[in-house]
């Protein structure tokens, strides 16, 4: 069971009370875009053994998105933090550094 | 066996949605104007049983007034908002409220909440949206227990999944 502190509420919220968002920081590809970025928009997901970011919505509490960062692979939370954004802050960044050395994930490491 | 609590349903009270951006002045006024207080922080109310403001979300608060004042409260919020782009709408009649009391109230809701309710982490004066076993609600903790907000439509279903967890055997874990 997931545990992810919501950074609207500050509550630490239980899976249940979350919807999950499918993965963060997509870039959307309209109608003017190549038939690639238009499928990697749509279709082409990241599914890591380790470190991995995600939307989720706080649906029975606040209803705010927000991204969450976690390892898919020992379900240890990293931290939350604000949907209003295009990539995750250094100092989250910093302390997966610290935790899981040389990770990457799409472009960011 | 002794229940754990005791689940009484109450009146409809008079409940209102204040969304806007609260941080700012003319909000503040109209909230201080319709029960005396100020913007609470988040998972907090402020006020007693009668007059109280909850923090709903970055953007909203609900404000609870007597049923009878809710019009003449929601006159005086628009008029005190001026200009403001905000949202006072009346939602006493879509609300089912509940309260339960007694020394194990905190069990009940522990039972079909996912929320910490041991008293160091959830006191008096806290207020928490959440899920009550399929639904949405939301709770906050007051001098005698709590008292349970959910949206009138599943309003039968809330007293009948609290009316079961009042049955349950007193596990004391949370005191």
């Amino acid at each position: 069971m997931l545990i992810l502190d919501c950074p609207y509420c500050g509550v630490a919220c239980d899976e249940t009370e979350l919807s999950p968002g499918g993965e963060a920081h997509l870039k959307r590809f309209g109608p003017d875009s190549s038939e690639e970025e238009f499928e990697g928009y749509l279709f082409v997901r990241e599914n890591p053994n380790g470190v991995h970011f995600e939307r989720w919505r706080h649906s029975y509490g606040c209803g705010k998105w927000f991204h969450a960062a976690r390892c898919t692979m020992t379900l240890e939370v990293f931290g939350t933090y604000s949907a209003q954004t295009f990539e995750p802050p250094q100092a989250l960044k910093d302390k997966i550094s610290a935790k899981r050395p040389g990770w990457s994930w799409r472009d960011f490491a | 066996m002794a229940d754990l609590a005791t689940v009484s349903r109450l009146p409809a009270s008079g409940m209102i949605t204040l969304r806007g951006d609260l941080s700012g002045a003319k909000i503040k006024k109209a909230v201080k104007a319709a029960c005396g207080q100020g913007i609470p922080v988040s998972g907090e109310i402020l006020g007693d049983g009668a007059r109280a403001v909850a923090w709903m979300s970055p953007d909203e608060l609900l404000v609870m007034v007597p049923y009878g004042d809710v019009q003449a409260v929601i006159d005086a919020m628009n008029k005190a908002l001026g200009g403001v782009h905000a949202l006072v709408a009346d939602v006493s009649d879509a609300r089912g409220l509940f309260r339960v009391e007694g020394g194990s109230a905190h069990e009940v809701l522990a039972r079909v909440c996912p929320v910490d309710l041991h008293a160091a982490s959830f006191g008096v004066g806290q207020f928490r949206r959440t899920r009550l076993a399929q639904v949405a609600a939301a709770f906050w903790r007051h001098d005698t227990g709590f008292d349970v907000v959910c949206f009138l439509s599943v309003a039968d279903y809330v007293d009948g999944v609290l009316g079961n967890a009042v049955t349950a055997p007193r596990v004391g874990a949370l005191d």
